[in-house]
């Protein structure tokens, strides 16, 4: 049974993971997508990761495939904008993928392992343990890291010309006004 | 396949030839298409299909350290996703386009 659920998942996650390459709409590359991610999802469940198979559900379909979706629909991209690379390009690009999974399957598939009970792993209680006991200052990191991205894509993201209403400029007080004046001439 | 490494039936070989299909998914988008924001997403599904491998081998070795480590690479990917749609979406404002062979000033 876990078997057949096994070959079923993957054929889902590899078609949605050949259907982003493939389809010539980024919006439908994108619902594809999330379609791998929630076969994957599932593989973290049948691999007994519960906490992971949630996380991935809610960063990677909650959050992070909002994004692409609100970028590609900001930026209106369709199939009509996008140019194809020549023909040459393309199946040099499959011959190599090809060759690329063969080579890598087989240098992996002998990757030695020794099975081990199971049921101590997976739950968010064990992980919690070892997250917070082994890994508190990676964990502590990571968060530094994502306030250190949002900063950075804040400050990428911004316009350059900053809105300031005639109104507004006499409401600002003399000590920012010369701030004011750097910025715009940036 | 006849391992002695079962889980359910399931192998460790399973997981990695269905890893290496994903991977080599990601790798073939990344060399096909010329839109930077397929290319994104490939790159988001290599990612996936090596935190998949990770999650096997903690699972079929018995350690937590893989799961962690998942978690952490998931971290990361969500703060790459989030200054590469920043800069992604500068430039097309720049020139109108996620062309890549238009994006190659940075290339020689």
């Amino acid at each position: 049974m876990t078997l057949y659920a096994f070959y079923f998942l993957s054929f889902l996650a590899v078609m949605g993971a050949l259907m982003v390459v493939f389809s010539r709409n980024p919006v439908t590359s994108v619902i594809f997508l999330v379609m791998t991610f929630f076969t994957i999802a599932c593989h973290y469940m049948l691999l007994n990761a519960q906490f992971l198979a949630a996380v991935h559900v809610i960063v990677y379909a909650g959050a992070i495939m909002v994004l692409f979706l609100y970028v590609i629909m900001l930026l209106n991209l369709n199939e009509a904008v996008e140019k194809q690379k020549t023909l040459l390009l393309k199946v040099a690009a499959i011959v190599t993928g090809g060759l690329f999974m063969v080579v890598l399957s087989a240098a992996l598939r002998t990757a030695e392992t020794t099975y081990i009970d199971t049921s101590v792993v997976g739950s968010a209680r064990n992980l919690g343990k070892v997250l917070l006991n082994e890994y508190l200052l990676p964990f502590e990191a990571v968060s530094l890291l994502l306030l250190a991205a949002m900063t950075g894509a804040i400050m990428i993201g911004r316009s350059k010309k900053r809105i300031t209403p005639a109104t507004n400029a006499d409401e600002l007080t003399p000590e920012t006004k010369p701030t004011e004046a750097v910025v715009n001439e940036q | 396949m006849n391992s002695s490494l079962m889980q359910n039936g399931l192998a460790l070989e399973h997981y990695v030839v269905l890893s290496t299909a994903l991977f080599a998914a990601g790798v073939l988008g990344v060399l096909f298409r010329r839109n930077a924001l397929i290319i994104f997403m490939c790159i988001e599904l290599m990612l996936n299909a090596v935190n998949l491998l990770m999650v096997a081998f903690a699972t079929f070795h018995g350690d937590m350290a893989g799961q962690v480590f998942v978690f952490f690479i998931m971290a990361v990917a969500a703060a790459e996703v989030a200054v590469g749609l920043a800069i992604l979406t500068v430039l097309y404002n720049k020139i109108k386009s996620t062309d890549i062979d238009i994006l190659n000033k940075l290339k020689w």
